[in-house]
């Protein structure tokens, strides 16, 4: 993409380095993102799976490491991943029934996608707490 | 022009309120190859005498010195210069450094030669308030494109994609002996696309194209695309659907919107997008 022409070859005017942060390429850089995390998550998943068929030393060993603090703040930004790669997700498909382009329906449905997804995760933390009672 | 009094933008003309950052959080020579890293260049002296002033950091580039791009700093005396941006560029060309070289003709908006990156988001120099600016305000060329000079923009590459969408009428039946007539509804299908002046600051400013330019047409090739597209008079819909059917032309468009938030002439670059995957959705069925 530098054409050479004449002597020099043409510098590349900067792109990201200059783009100021929108609402727009936020959130979608925050989809690819929590995306790639969740894929992550999915092998943990897997792994938990794997611990708890393996035995009970096993399983409690993987509850240790998910109990820890560490653990509990990668379950918690899981869980924020999921909300907002769903809502995300809906809203992508919103846009492709051809609905919600009108550059007030794109700021108001993104700022929707965060909303909800601060809601649904902590409702979701709400209802795992009180429902796992005292472990 | 508006600025933004809520966190929901209702037009692509309302500059931010506020902004947790200016850039992303990434080095500035991310992913820079030698040649295009910018370095600290001059900052030339104040106007004297002057009581209302604005400081402007503008992108240098000089082709003929083989020097890397610079950061040049000018100061202009604002009760002497017009209310845009493009004032203060003329400013600063006729009194401080007549070398200054950016592209300007109509200063209203309609002919697109001033799009540039004007504090991180790309406009028209001529409809942009000063007062509207950062302070300094950062002038750069249109975003991720090869430089010819100063602000000047090769948009030759950008022209050749536009090209490629073959923006003229097709038609298959022999040419009438009049016009060729739209119904009223048939031609209002048209409006939000053809007042597309082509100044490319949708297609600069779309992340997809800063990546995947080579092949990616981008927003205002598309835009366009759909112009014809949705035209009644043409008769080239399936070769032309044909044309754009393709992972990269045009669906390297994963809808991040930044061509809607940018445009200058308040069109809708995403939608036109959308509206040519849902025609090919729909001739499938």
């Amino acid at each position: 993409m530098e054409p050479i022409t004449g002597k020099h070859a043409r510098p590349l005017s900067p792109n990201i380095q200059i783009y100021r942060p929108q609402l727009t390429s936020v959130l979608s850089i925050a989809n690819r993102l929590t995306g790639v995390f969740l894929s992550i998550c999915a092998m943990v998943l897997v792994a938990w799976l794997v611990a708890a068929a393996a035995g009970p030393e096993s399983y409690s060993a993987f509850q240790g490491l998910t109990g820890s603090w560490a653990g509990q703040i990668l379950l918690l930004g899981g869980t924020f991943a999921f909300f907002l790669h769903l809502c995300g997700g809906i809203r992508h498909l919103l846009w492709d029934t051809v609905h919600g382009f009108e550059l007030r329906q794109i700021y108001t449905s993104g700022w929707i996608v965060v909303a909800a997804s601060v809601v649904l995760t902590l409702a979701a933390w709400i209802a795992g707490l009180t429902m796992a009672g005292p472990s | 022009m508006p600025k933004a009094n809520s966190i929901i933008i209702k037009s692509s003309d309302e500059v931010p309120s506020a902004t947790l950052l200016k850039r992303f959080p990434i080095p500035k020579n991310f992913g820079v190859a030698p040649g295009s890293r910018i370095e600290r260049g001059r900052t030339w002296p104040a106007p004297e005498g002057a009581s209302r002033i604005k400081t402007f950091e503008i992108y240098r580039y000089d082709p003929d010195s083989g020097d890397n791009p610079r950061l040049d700093t000018f100061t202009v005396d604002l009760d002497d210069c017009g209310p845009m941006v493009l004032d203060a560029l003329i400013w600063i060309k006729n009194n401080i450094d007549s070398t200054l070289t950016f592209r300007r003709s109509c200063r209203e908006g309609i002919c697109g030669s001033c799009a540039m990156n004007i504090d991180g988001t790309n406009w028209l120099a001529c409809i942009r308030f000063i007062e509207e600016t950062d302070a300094p305000a950062r002038i750069y060329p249109l975003a991720n494109m090869a430089v010819i000079k100063d602000l000047v923009a090769d948009l030759t590459h950008a022209f050749s994609q536009y090209e490629m969408i073959e923006p003229w009428l097709q038609s298959k039946t022999p040419a009438p002996d009049r016009e060729r007539l739209q119904a009223p509804e048939d031609r209002d299908k048209l409006n939000g696309y053809y007042e597309c002046i082509l100044c490319f600051c949708c297609t600069s400013g779309c992340p997809s194209h800063w990546w995947n330019g080579d092949r990616f047409l981008g927003p205002a090739a598309l835009l366009q695309a759909w112009r014809w597209l949705t035209d009644s008079r043409d008769e080239a819909t399936g070769e032309r659907l044909d044309k754009l059917e393709d992972p990269f032309r045009l669906y390297r468009c994963h809808t991040i919107l930044n061509c809607t938030r940018t445009c200058p002439k308040g069109l809708n670059p995403g939608k036109a997008i959308a509206e040519i995957k849902k025609m090919i959705i729909e001739r499938r069925s």
